[in-house]
């Protein structure tokens, strides 16, 4: 693929440049308008739970041929008459009936019921209760882990990176991540489970990692460099961004092109709930997650950074011999 | 340019990945043909092969925490439980300090699950009263009437003082007419947890009998063992307790004050969950704390009796907060989802990586083939040894981590790629390459082990499955980083496919923007160098300058040209508007 090696051979050398630093006022603008876009969502379309943090009890009737809803709404009523019923068919050979919380004898009728009303053996019959203190459990350790795991990245990067303020960069392009993600997973009306939680967790390391690859080349391009790179500062952090311009696209196609297959796979399927649910939430993620370090985290750290006096009277003798340059060339 | 020292390393690198494989592979062939423990195919967690999981979580009466050494004692129990009703391989752990999840291979009948769930404290109580479980009488009408509920202003402290569990005096007007009106039937009376040191109003488990039982006198944990046999005399099923020093002390001085008592004084209740599992009465004076219980017990009644009094003694009571059954058609079905997907995404990953990198897409194929079979062993021998099981969000993890694993050679090969546009040498490239691109592979791996670490002792089962296979890959992947990727790159830069860069290799220098310009040597790129390395390098040139040879000479006043046309084009590295 010549086209993008060339691409990449420009985009090293700065033949073709795009300027994530340059214009960052417009990034960000963007960024804020999909932040707090994202932020109201949920005041219109109120974030959909799973049965997990609701509470409530779940059956799957598995191998049948033509999954009538009708069946399940009366199956279940035949056992708990004033039960409310929610039933939705999964692919093309079963059905999923989620009602309120139910004593487990009542578990053990209504999969006997179903099983009986669809004609398949009760085994075919999954269920499982779930009380409503199991959801909330799963919500504040998550919460948990993401506190102390935020902590420690703030620490290690400011550690190896030997500036606190690429560590903020990078914790406020994951927060962004995470806000645009949830906002995306409310618009299109997706329940958030505890497998979507999972997902929402590794969007944050892969959106970490990916900030880190990128902002170890800033790194080199501005403390290497030193003196005589002939480049202001935010010049050489938007260099650097477009000299990882090819990784950070062929990352993100990679990362992708694994879960989007167990995302299509997973929602042709009957059942497979696990899967689609930490797939989409990793599809979406990883695209944010790229765009957000391009657009928001390098931009951002390179907004940190000018104003330091030592920066800023160097990216002034920078510009003063680059003019003299042009007035003598 | 090219010394043996990197082959040297290359070989022993590789020789070393070898060996971490024989030696994974040896690990787990002891596990399975000397240990017998190990198997060659992962185990599968339960969403994955169908059963049965329920969780239960801690409800201490006072809302204190429970310790740790409690939830380990009350695991054990339960798992005696359910080992003793014959399932096998139930996994039994606990989770967040107050939860116990109980994995069951298959649907659990409805006998196991009530073994798990009654999930109370055994209380050994004195009977004090007992009656038919009725609630109402004939009234003078002829027509039967409930006992009124009884009127808060009837007398409720016992006198006198009562003096020992069976007294009499324990019954007060009040738990006289609360016992008159009591309905077993009612699921709001709940007996469970009654404080110990009071009288108690119950009635026996299948609601045949009501009673009023004195304070609890015993409890399950002194009671040292429980069996049951058939009696030589009679041969009737009978139940045989063992109680510990202190049990059987006490037990001694219940037993002489029941012996000979009218009834139903003379009865001795054993209560589970606050219901009474039975009530025998005291035939003899039992010193010796080994009483047997007979009565109409069949087999399975006095199997089933023994387990609850030896495994009853949970020091805390449980409720299930969740409670899951995955046929083993769905598991199966959701683990051959995962597979296809899995092999799909595989596929993909690898097309395009030969369409970008060419020849070295091969590298990342092979790369991640390695890496396949070496997690692969990683799983069976962690099954093995610390019970991992794979389930769904682990399989989901797997996947993932292919792409994310073959983020580290693109990170690598576009490193490579960088230094072929600064013009240096294939072989010169493959190390430099390495290099940097290993700096960054390293602080942005911790990054995800760190976040599976954080993840695996933080959250519950279902995410510890996954950050366990995110962080075990990640570890996985920078191993074979080192350990093969490198290496086979340093191999192939000596090839003449790819040290000549031959189009198809990935690795075209000419297409890379730097110009060939014979065997394996390559003049500094005419676009002015914007790389840091050859800009130290213009630094060190004018030092070094007293000692340059002509032809050095010549090619410094080449770069110097260069870096000339470079001032004349500021805008260059500007960005955008040239």
């Amino acid at each position: 693929m010549r086209s993008m090696s060339q691409f990449g051979n420009d985009l090293y050398t700065g033949k073709t440049s795009f300027p994530f630093v340059g214009r960052r006022r417009l990034w960000f603008i963007i960024a804020a308008i999909l932040v707090i876009g994202s932020a109201l969502v949920p005041l219109v379309r109120p974030i959909q739970f799973s049965i997990e943090f609701t509470g409530g009890s779940q059956f799957t009737v598995s191998g049948l041929t033509s999954p009538d809803q009708l069946i399940a709404t009366e199956a279940v009523q035949s056992v708990v008459p004033d039960a409310t019923t929610k039933v939705t068919t999964v692919g093309d050979t079963a059905v999923r009936v989620q009602t309120d919380q139910m004593t487990s004898d009542e578990t053990r009728d209504v999969t006997a019921a179903l099983g009986e009303a669809y004609g398949v053996p009760e085994s075919e019959v999954t269920s499982s209760f779930i009380g409503p203190t199991w959801g909330a459990d799963v919500t504040r350790q998550s919460l948990w882990g993401l506190a102390i795991f935020l902590a420690l990245t703030f620490l290690i990067l400011a550690l190896y990176f030997r500036t606190w303020k690429m560590s903020v960069a990078a914790i406020i392009g994951l927060v962004d991540v995470l806000i645009i993600t949830i906002g995306v997973y409310a618009l299109f009306g997706f329940e958030i489970s505890p497998a979507a939680v999972i997902g929402f967790l590794t969007i944050l390391s892969y959106a970490l990692y990916d900030t880190t690859v990128v902002f170890d080349k800033i790194r080199e391009n501005t403390s290497e460099d030193g003196e005589v790179s002939g480049r202001t500062f935010g010049e050489s952090v938007n260099l650097a961004v477009n000299q990882t311009l090819v990784r950070s696209i062929n990352t993100t196609v990679v990362a992708i092109l694994p879960t989007g297959a167990i995302l299509f796979i997973g929602a042709l399927w009957l059942g497979a709930q696990t899967l689609t649910d930490i797939s989409l939430s990793i599809f979406v993620g990883t695209i944010v997650a790229a765009y957000s370090t391009i657009f928001v985290a390098a931009p951002l750290y390179s907004l940190f950074r000018e104003n330091e006096p030592a920066i800023k009277a160097r990216d002034e003798r920078t510009l003063a011999s680059r003019a003299q340059a042009r007035v003598t060339a | 340019m090219a010394t043996p020292t990197p082959v040297r390393h290359a070989w022993r690198a590789l020789t070393g990945l070898l060996i971490v494989i024989a030696v994974l592979f040896g690990i787990n062939a002891l596990g399975v043909y000397v240990f017998k423990a190990s198997s060659w195919t992962p185990e599968l967690a339960l969403d994955l092969q169908g059963g049965t999981q329920i969780v239960l979580q801690a409800q201490s009466v006072d809302g204190s925490e429970p310790t740790t050494e409690q939830m380990n004692q009350a695991a054990t129990i339960i798992r005696q439980r359910v080992d003793a009703s014959g399932v096998g391989e139930a996994d039994i752990a606990t989770q967040a300090g107050n939860q116990i999840v109980v994995q069951i291979p298959g649907q659990a009948d409805e006998e196991t699950r009530n073994r798990i769930e009654a999930s109370a404290q055994l209380q050994l109580r004195a009977v004090l009263q007992a009656s038919a479980p009725t609630n109402d009488f004939v009234g003078a009408d002829g027509e039967r009437t409930p006992f009124p509920t009884p009127d808060p202003t009837l007398p409720n402290t016992p006198s006198p003082e009562p003096t020992n569990g069976s007294d009499p005096a324990w019954v007060t007007p009040y738990l006289q007419a609360e016992f008159a009106a009591y309905d077993c039937a009612n699921p709001t009376n709940d007996p469970a947890n009654a404080p110990a040191d009071q009288p108690l109003i119950t009635c026996e488990a299948d609601g045949s009998v009501k009673y009023i039982l004195g304070p609890v006198e015993l409890d399950g944990s002194s009671i040292d063992d429980a069996t049951f046999g058939m009696q030589q005399n009679d041969g009737r099923w009978a139940v045989s307790l063992r109680f510990d020093g202190e049990g059987t002390r006490i037990f001694g001085e219940i037993s002489q004050r029941l012996y000979g008592a009218t009834p139903p004084l003379n009865q001795f209740a054993f209560v589970l969950d606050g219901l009474v599992l039975t009530a025998p009465q005291m035939n003899q004076v039992i010193l010796g704390g080994d009483p047997s219980i007979t009565g109409n017990f069949t087999q399975e009644s006095a199997k089933t009796l023994a387990d609850q009094l030896r495994y009853g003694a949970l020091p805390l009571s449980f409720e299930v907060v969740s409670s899951d059954t995955i046929s083993a058609t769905l598991g199966s079905q959701q683990l051959q989802i995962g597979l296809i997907a899995g092999l799909i995404g595989l596929a993909l990953v690898a097309v395009y990586s030969l369409i970008v990198y060419r020849a070295l897409g091969f590298v990342i194929i092979a790369s991640l083939a390695v890496m396949g079979v070496i997690t692969y062993l990683a799983i069976c021998i962690l099954a093995w040894r610390m019970g991992f099981r794979l389930s769904l969000a682990g399989v989901a993890g797997l996947i993932v981590s292919i792409g994310f694993t073959a983020d580290s050679f693109i990170v690598y090969f576009e490193r490579i790629r960088d230094e072929l546009r600064d013009g240096k040498s294939i072989t010169g490239a493959v190390e430099d390459g390495w290099s940097r691109a290993k700096r960054t592979i390293y602080i942005s791996k911790s990054i995800n082990v760190l976040a599976a670490v954080v993840l695996y002792v933080l959250a519950d089962a279902t995410v510890k499955g996954f950050a366990f296979t995110l962080g075990l890959t990640t570890v996985i992947d920078v191993l074979i980083f080192i350990l093969f990727t490198h290496p086979v790159m340093q191999l192939l830069a000596r090839t003449r496919f790819f040290g000549e860069g031959h189009p198809l290799s990935g690795m075209d220098p000419e297409a890379l923007g730097a110009v060939y310009r014979g065997r394996a040597q390559f003049r500094s790129p005419v676009i002015a160098p914007k790389s840091s390395a050859d800009r130290r390098a213009a630094r060190s040139r004018g030092e070094a300058a007293r000692r340059q040879t002509i032809a050095e000479r010549k090619q410094a006043e080449l770069a110097a040209a260069a870096a000339q046309d470079a001032k004349r084009t500021p805008g260059s590295t500007k960005g955008g508007d040239d």
